[in-house]
């Protein structure tokens, strides 16, 4: 850091924090989703990054349909695609969950395998249909450009992800601790045979929460859209990184899975910027592996009982 | 009103309760006693559905409930208190309360199950792990009666709760059963706790029943011998 003025350090330091928040949203994004699937189910979902894709390719394939049908509608497009994105990949997450993981639970190694080959076969049909180069959708141009503060730009696409990771989680929120469907889910979390026993279809629970955990990687996929490029693997470079966020947040930790996320990617945005790409991603890992060692149920360990 | 015909259960090759036959009459209290290990908390969890049953039929309503799944029992009028409440300890109690209730809910229900119970109006606000054990036990027959059953299961309900407790459970049982018309079963190895409670007492051993009595007939010590080791 030797090189740099103290004014071209604070601008540094707010450029790499706002960058650093886009990347928290799409974590936070992915994290919630798998916060509910593993943290909440015991689901190991490796297939999560792909039904982040899904809803990428969603927001790509509604983004031509605009454009070749409905140009007038460019402009709001967007934001009915983000409810797209959520249904179409919750739909396809009820479908997996009544197809291969309710065979699973209680196996958690069974599920790792089996989602990883499901992970396997969605990048491949992904690399059918859309090929294997990256595609963008057409963003509206309101989503385009930046505010500048003095040296400082920030990005309107990231404050629109922003805000709309700070919607969901609000939503998600509300819908665990407010309402009904949330309190079934939480009481089967903590003990699924007595939940049977005072009423509560669990089947349909775990149904609704894997289709609920998915819905979400696919607004973290649209999310993702307005900040690059999507791939048939741009699912699975993050799928790592989502697994850290609500491991080291203490999994079924909502709270933990929002503070894990802002450390990991913040810590990744500013020191990639002074140790280069793999070498700051060495030390975010060094760091997430000392806070295990410290605290080895995560941050913010949520206080639930197994099934 | 829950009729058992020829009911057995197996863990695996292991069959606990071979076959098992008993008819409990509507608004009748049925105390089921025995020793530690003779099949007591099987026959209870089958009856639920949170183990299956092999084979044999249970009615409740004339309905056949022994093949669906414990929430459609539920639904159908079978409510259970398990051994050792197995409330959910980090829901708070109003939400202990209301987690089975399908449907919309009704706040006089609710307010009817303060009323039986007042402490948990007072605590309703508490998880419900933060409660005492007697205060547990209320809460798990408030979480059953809130499904609006026509039979109770109730399994070692005076298990780990002080004696005073034990005579108020007592009490509120044959309360609900009355303003109920309530079918109640109960598991006990508490012989006192039965013949304060139960209309009728039937003794199980290694999962058959033994031994059916009316209350006004049973020879209690008989039935001691039977409990002791």
């Amino acid at each position: 850091m030797g090189d740099y003025t103290a004014e071209e350090l604070q601008s540094i330091f707010i450029m790499q924090g706002f960058s650093g928040l886009s990347l928290f949203s799409v974590l936070l994004l992915m994290g919630l989703g798998l916060a509910l699937i593993f943290g909440q189910m015991g689901v190991i979902n490796m297939a999560h990054g792909e039904f982040m894709a899904l809803g990428a390719y969603t927001v790509y394939l509604c983004s031509n349909i605009t454009e070749q049908f409905f140009p007038a509608f460019t402009p709001y497009y967007f934001v009915i695609t983000i409810l797209v994105a959520f249904v179409v990949c919750g739909l396809l997450g009820a479908f997996v969950e009544w197809l291969l993981i309710r065979h699973l639970y209680h196996r958690p190694l069974d599920t790792l395998l089996a989602t990883w080959g499901l992970s396997l076969i969605l990048q491949q049909t992904y690399r059918s249909i859309f090929g294997a180069r990256e595609v963008s959708p057409r963003l509206p141009d309101w989503l385009m450009g930046s505010f500048t503060y003095g040296d400082v730009d920030i990005p309107i696409n990231g404050v629109f992800v922003l805000g709309l990771s700070v919607i969901v989680t609000g939503s998600l929120v509300y819908f665990i601790y407010k309402s009904r469907f949330g309190l079934k889910l939480r009481s089967t979390v903590q003990n699924r045979s007595m939940s049977g026993a005072v009423g509560i279809n669990t089947v349909k629970v775990d149904r609704l929460a894997f289709a609920l955990g998915c819905g979400i990687a696919g607004i973290a996929g649209a999310a993702f859209t307005t900040i690059g490029s999507t791939g048939p693997d741009s699912g699975s470079r993050y799928i790592v990184d989502a697994f850290l966020v609500v491991v080291s947040g203490g999994a079924a930790s909502l709270l933990g899975t929002v503070g894990s996320a802002f450390g990991i990617a913040q810590a990744q945005s500013i020191l990639e910027f002074f140790l280069e790409g793999t070498k700051g991603k060495v030390a975010t890992l060094l760091v997430i592996v000392v806070v295990l060692m410290i605290r080895p149920q995560g941050l913010f360990p949520s206080k639930v009982r197994s099934h | 009103m829950l009729a058992v015909e020829n009911l057995k259960v197996a863990y695996g090759q292991s069959v606990v309760i071979p076959e098992f036959s008993f008819d409990a009459p509507k608004g009748e209290i049925v105390g089921i006693v025995g020793r530690n290990g003779m099949g007591k908390t099987t026959l209870f969890k089958a009856l639920i559905g949170m183990i299956p049953s092999a084979s044999g039929s249970i009615k409740v309503d004339e309905k056949e409930l022994v093949k669906k799944p414990s929430y459609e029992r539920v639904a159908n009028g079978v409510a259970f208190v398990p051994q050792g409440r197995m409330i959910f300890p980090y829901l708070t109690v109003y939400e202990n309360l209301i987690s089975g209730v399908s449907g919309s809910l009704d706040q006089e229900d609710i307010d009817e199950i303060y009323s039986l119970f007042p402490v948990l109006e007072e605590m309703s606000k508490r998880k419900g792990g933060n409660l005492s054990g007697g205060q547990q036990q209320q809460l798990a027959i408030g979480r059953a009666l809130m499904t609006k059953p026509k039979v109770l299961l109730l399994d070692e309900p005076t298990e780990g709760i002080q004696p005073s407790i034990i005579k108020e459970i007592s009490r509120s049982l044959r309360k609900i059963g009355e303003m109920k018309d309530l079918t109640i079963v109960v598991s006990e190895q508490v012989l006192s706790f039965v013949l304060d409670t139960c209309d009728s007492v039937m003794v199980i051993d290694t999962g058959r029943l033994v031994r059916e009595d009316r209350r006004e007939d049973v020879d209690a010590e008989m039935i001691k011998e039977m409990l002791a080791v």
